[in-house]
């Protein structure tokens, strides 16, 4: 029974980590080694501490691994240039997306709901348009990216304030395939 | 004479002359004009009259006579709101008439200022008799015997009510009224109707957007962003099909609008390209492009009414603008101008049944207000001042806009009449937006 619950003890850190990942707000620096839930120490072990410690720290990566390709990139209001912050972001999927050939991602633009409705689905297909282009820049192949655009269809937060329209002025991604094969960098 | 002019009701009675024209069988009217001079006009002191009522000495005061039977409440009461909403009457109130059984006493009547009468009569066949009465020349005007389907009260009914109101107002102004109409529009990813008069608010399709009619009212285009075809997709109003008409993985199709004769749709088209307009047969067939905007933007299209041409939103420039081209993309030209200064964002152009104007919205202060440009003299108006205001669409009788407006905390429908600035609420609830009026709907 031991190594079921050691995994379901795994599982839930990871998805601890990522669940945190996703809920950042707005560009946040990645945390390297975020907090997981520690083994009791009293329990009988299968495998050694050290390959323990191994596993759990792959699983931390992969998890970060995976947040960095997933985290949402930002614009400012009526605009499809990238961000510095953006930018930078991006140089990290890059990273990712080298090591992992087989994935392949889609970008899906949005708006807040200011502008003319109609208008913002084609704003939102820029914005995808401008992450799609900066990465295929930097050499990733363009049949791995897809694009898309929600305009302000699909807002991540509801709310009247800049602060709300500054989190759905976005670039969202998704691992459309190769995501099982994903390695932690 | 500007039309936006505030010209304020004289509370005193016009009379009703009426001449009379004998034309192809229907009475023609022109109600007599005892104009007060513009000099008078602007004597009234701002602040102190009644209402924004456009008057200009021209306003006629009728009255919908009280209706025997159990429905005679609804029926005067539709009428009446019917002829308000037309926004070319000064209705007096129903409750101030007496009941009449047989001819009218005229002489009470022009002491209470009305100067026609609408008398309805519920007939034992289910029919409904309308006698127009001119009060000055204490004379039936036309009388008329109308068909209203059963159930009573059933939708089909009020639109019959509805055609009574619009041939009433088309006797006495000459102009058929819009009161037999439908707005579609956008509420909660799916597409919605509504009676002019706000009632019966139904939807209309599973899903979509961006609701344009067919010619006649038989059905609705509309758009579905669904994320994976975000299909251009038409519905028959009579059986309630969907027929997808644009659809590909990886691309937007949105924003369609339908041309005149029915036969042709464009629709903007949202790719690693850009996002640029094309068109297609409605009975299917290639699309063909029409804007080449090499990664900018161009969407919203709206036909000119002889459907040679089109005007559209682009922001090729650098910035959203409204321009009009020929329907094969040729001979563009930047319709709403430099004159804006530092507005810079102008979107939702619509262009007028008759041609004359194009409404669109523009950002003033940060928030955008509905405004028309005349195509003659590029002369441009004000029609909204409240609130967020977006994608105006106009009524069939080009003096009534559909938009919707922030003016009441959510985002809700509005109509206003650009000739007097008057406007009501038509939506209620949760937000409505991307609305599009009918055109007249003759039969039931």
């Amino acid at each position: 029974m031991m190594p079921v619950s050691r995994l379901t003890l795994v599982l839930a850190s990871t998805t601890l980590v990522l669940g945190a990942c996703r809920k950042k707000p707005v560009v946040a620096p990645q945390t390297e080694t975020p907090a997981v839930v520690a083994p009791p120490p009293t329990r009988p072990a299968t495998t050694t501490p050290a390959a323990r410690d191994t596993m759990e720290e792959y699983r931390t990566k992969l998890a970060a691994t995976r947040a960095r390709l997933l985290e949402t990139i930002y614009f400012e209001y009526d605009a499809d240039e990238l961000r510095d912050d953006a930018k930078s972001n991006l140089d990290a999927k890059i990273l990712v997306l080298n090591a992992n050939t087989a994935v392949k991602i889609r970008v899906a633009g949005h708006c807040d709901e200011r502008g003319s409705d109609e208008y913002n689905i084609a704003l939102g297909r820029r914005r995808a348009e401008a992450a799609k282009r900066y990465l295929t820049d930097r050499g990733i192949d363009a049949s791995r990216i897809e694009t898309a655009s929600f305009g302000r269809e699909r807002p991540a937060v509801q709310g009247t304030s800049e602060e709300s329209w500054s989190r759905n002025r976005r670039d969202e991604f998704e691992i459309i395939a190769g995501g099982d094969q994903l390695r932690a960098q | 004479m500007p039309q936006m002019t505030s010209f304020f009701a004289p509370r005193r009675v016009l009379p009703f002359r009426v001449v009379a024209v004998a034309l192809s069988a229907i009475a023609v009217l022109t109600v007599g004009l005892m104009v007060p001079s513009r000099a008078e006009a602007q004597a009234q002191p701002p602040g102190v009259s009644l209402s924004t009522r456009y008057v200009a000495g021209q306003k006629t005061s009728v009255i919908v006579l009280p209706v025997n039977g159990t429905l005679g409440d609804s029926v005067a009461t539709m009428l009446s709101r019917d002829f308000d909403y037309s926004d070319r009457f000064n209705v007096v109130s129903t409750s101030s008439a007496p009941m009449v059984n047989g001819p009218p006493n005229y002489a009470l009547f022009s002491k209470l200022g009305v100067d026609g009468i609408v008398q309805a009569t519920l007939l034992p066949s289910g029919w409904v008799r309308v006698a127009l009465h001119d009060v000055s020349k204490k004379a039936v005007l036309n009388s008329k015997d109308f068909p209203l389907p059963s159930p009573t009260l059933s939708p089909a009914w009020r639109a019959a009510m509805h055609g009574v109101s619009d041939a009433v107002e088309e006797w006495i102004t000459g102009q058929r009224g819009i009161a037999q109409t439908r707005i579609a529009f956008t509420r909660g990813g799916r597409v919605w109707i509504v009676d002019s008069d706000r009632a019966n608010v139904m939807p209309a399709t599973p899903s979509g957007m961006s609701p344009q009619w067919l010619p006649g009212g038989r059905g609705l285009v509309y758009s579905v962003l669904d994320g994976v075809r975000n299909p251009i997709m038409m519905t028959d109003l009579g059986t309630g099909s969907q027929r997808t008409l644009a659809s590909s993985s990886g691309i937007e199709h949105s924003s369609p609008a339908v041309a005149p004769d029915g036969r042709t749709v464009v629709y903007a088209r949202g790719s690693d390209t850009g996002t640029d307009l094309y068109a297609m047969p409605l009975e299917g067939g290639a699309p063909r492009r029409i804007t080449v905007g090499r990664g900018r933007a161009s969407t919203q299209p709206t036909f000119s009414p002889d459907g040679q041409r089109i005007a559209f939103m682009s922001d090729r420039s650098g910035h959203p603008e409204v321009y009009i081209s020929d329907l094969d993309g040729t001979n563009a030209e930047l319709l709403t101008a430099a004159a804006f200064g530092d507005r810079d964002y102008r979107a939702g152009p619509d262009w007028s049944p008759d041609g004359r104007l194009v409404a669109f919205q523009s950002r003033n202060g940060g928030t955008f207000q509905i405004m028309t440009i005349n195509l003659r003299d590029q002369s441009v108006k004000f029609v909204t001042n409240d609130g967020r205001n977006d994608d105006p669409s106009w009524a069939p009788d080009s003096r009534h806009l559909v938009f919707s407006s922030t003016r009441s905390g959510t985002r809700q429908l509005w109509i206003v009449d650009i000739e007097t600035g008057r406007s009501r609420q038509l939506t209620f609830g949760s937000e409505a937006r991307l609305s599009a009026w009918s055109p007249r709907l003759l039969s039931q």
